[in-house]
């Protein structure tokens, strides 16, 4: 379980926010393997990776052959024309496609080093391991607690102390708690678009994800909310692994720290990877004409 | 489609609906003709129901008057002393329809998790074909179905008659299963497919979700869906004649036979007069009490599911 309350009490309930903020990666009931070891050397190599990766739903491909990294600790977005499979990808990293009927993936996409889609990799633990965010805010007709500790209490937390615990601390994450913390009893619907999406990111963040996966976050949202959500993303690279689609370069100029540029040929044809490399690169000297066409606007 | 036939302006909520939109573009005898014979259509379902309570408070009229309110509501049926309590028949109809929700709402229920959350395609085919042509089946057939196999089953396990509330909740919960079912399964289909994506998202398992986050969200629509069932139960007559007795007494167990509200009017109808026939009637009005009951009861269900998820999950 993600937090003992013995631990908790050792610590105390009230302490400040880097605190518990290290309580709860203390916490983590990742393997044991030498987890500050390791995330130390992922601090400069990379979170995820694919490899080959081809997906195809009901005999179409979608994706084709997509080989690139995803760096700890950064942001990386992907970008290109709507249509060109951006959102499938993503989905290929915590395994959603396997909801849809006639979903096949081929190729390889590693986590901390070994392939999700190995058979008998634990699909609950890696979703767990590997939060989403989706393009339309959708918390659960539920309180604005409730939201927040459905992850925990999915995995066992049922002591009240430990859950507002990580309920408050979740909220804070995501920049929103100073905005509900007098409303945690009321529903979540009666939120804003924006401060239901940050709710849906506090809701990830509620289970100590290591990857979180955007997409297109802010799509619904307006400006002032896509601000606070960027912000946000600033913030929370400092502890995770972020990807985010988009289909704002903008957007992806202004958040991320690596690009990589997705394109189809023609309607119908399979996404493939044009150029992948840090955002700074790609936006101002891209190596590949495409992704210059894209980028300044001749095309998508 | 809208558009095409009403070429006016359709903008706003008035766009909804072609009554009270904006001006009628087809102006004339003609339409005005078509509009008032379908409103006269229309209006009969409102008229006859005007009248049938009418006529119910009418002809239950003596019963009330010289039987009396505490002589209706007493145990003691027995006409041909001025006794007509109806109390047993009252107490008949509750339980044979309490026995049948009871009954036929968790295999409804189940019925509608398994088509809405892991019914493959075939399946979900083949489930969905029968719960159809069950809820076509005449209640005769499934009242004699009740009594020829049933009835001695419940015999040979109980002993007496073999008739009672158990056989007749039984035959109800077959009878209400494919309504509960298919209205649960609505309401289950109605969720928001973005409410279980994100539970999935978060390692939740298919039941997790179901448990945590979908029924929960269309329990209203559950609510209405059993609520609509016993409905149904409340006013079945012949399949549950066939298998409850009949006899006026109180039931001492579930398998002694007993009598309904509706069964006891069925018998008795044509052979009473003055107010014993009156008291039918009384009988009847106190059903469409139950069922009207029921309808505000799904009314207020509804209201407050709105309130509470103004997305709309309900279904009906």
């Amino acid at each position: 379980m993600p937090c003992e309350a013995d631990e908790e009490e050792v610590r105390g309930v009230k302490v400040s926010r880097e605190a518990l903020l290290e309580v709860m990666e203390g916490e983590s009931d990742l393997p044991p393997d030498d987890e500050m070891e390791g995330e130390k050397d992922l601090a400069q190599g990379n979170k995820m990776e694919l490899s080959g990766l081809s997906l195809s739903y009901g005999g179409k491909k979608v994706l084709e052959d997509i080989s690139m990294p995803i760096p700890a600790r950064s942001i990386t977005a992907v970008i290109g024309p709507s249509g060109c499979g951006k959102s499938s990808l993503l989905r290929c990293l915590n395994r959603m496609n396997e909801l849809v009927d006639g979903a096949r993936v081929e190729g390889k996409v590693y986590l901390d080093g070994e392939d999700v889609y190995a058979p008998g990799f634990d699909v609950v633990g890696l979703r767990r391991r590997v939060g989403m965010v989706f393009q339309k805010p959708n918390p659960f007709p539920k309180s604005v607690y409730e939201n927040v500790a459905y992850g925990p209490r999915l995995y066992g937390v049922r002591q009240k102390k430990v859950l507002d615990r990580i309920v408050e601390e979740s909220l804070r994450r995501a920049a929103l708690w100073d905005e509900v913390k007098d409303k945690l009893g009321s529903s979540a619907l009666a939120l804003s678009g924006g401060q239901q999406q940050r709710l849906c990111i506090a809701r990830v963040l509620a289970v100590q994800p290591e990857v979180i996966l955007l997409d297109e976050p802010c799509s619904a949202l307006d400006p002032i909310s896509t601000q606070r959500i960027e912000d946000l993303l600033h913030e929370l690279k400092e502890m995770y692994t972020i990807v985010i689609v988009t289909h704002n370069m903008q957007q992806a100029a202004r958040v991320s720290d690596f690009t990589a540029f997705i394109t189809i040929e023609e309607q119908g044809s399979p996404g493939r990877l044009v150029e992948f490399g840090e955002t700074e690169e790609v936006f101002t000297n891209p190596r590949k004409k495409k992704t210059e066409d894209y980028i300044t606007g001749r095309f998508g | 489609m809208t558009s095409q036939l009403c070429p006016g302006k359709m903008a706003g909520p008035a766009a909804r609906s072609w009554a009270g939109g904006p001006v009628n573009p087809f102006k004339g005898q003609r339409e005005a003709a078509i509009r008032w014979t379908l409103r006269i259509c229309a209006l009969i379902s409102v008229v006859g129901l005007f009248l049938m309570v009418a006529f119910l408070l009418r002809e239950s009229l003596p019963a009330w008057r010289e039987a009396g309110f505490t002589n209706l509501f007493a145990a003691d049926w027995n006409p041909g002393r001025g006794k007509y309590g109806i109390l047993i028949f009252l107490v008949g109809t509750m339980a044979v329809s309490a026995g049948g929700l009871m009954l036929g709402a968790p295999l409804a229920l189940a019925t509608a998790i398994y088509l809405h959350a892991y019914a493959r395609p075939a399946w979900r085919r083949v489930i969905g074909k029968g719960l159809e042509v069950l809820a076509g089946i005449p209640s005769i057939i499934l009242g004699w179905l009740g009594f020829t196999t049933l009835v001695p089953l419940v015999r040979s396990l109980a002993g007496g008659t073999g008739m009672g509330i158990l056989p007749a909740s039984m035959v109800l919960a077959v009878m209400i299963l494919p309504t509960v079912a298919t209205i649960a399964r609505d309401s289950l289909d109605a969720v928001p497919e973005s409410f279980a994506e994100a539970s999935f998202s978060m390692g939740a398992t298919r039941w997790q979700t179901l448990r945590r986050v979908i029924i929960p969200t269309a329990w209203p629509g559950i609510a209405v869906a059993m609520i609509l069932g016993l409905g149904r139960a409340l006013g079945e007559t012949m399949a549950v004649a066939m298998v409850i007795g009949p006899a006026t007494a109180f039931p001492r167990n579930l398998t002694t036979p007993t009598h309904t509200l509706t069964t006891k009017i069925m018998l008795e109808m044509g052979e009473s007069t003055g107010v014993h026939r009156s008291s039918l009637f009384a009988m009847a009005l106190v059903l469409l009490a139950l069922s009207t009951l029921l309808i505000l009861l799904v009314r207020l269900l509804s209201r407050k599911a709105v309130q509470e998820f103004p997305g709309g999950v309900l279904t009906c």
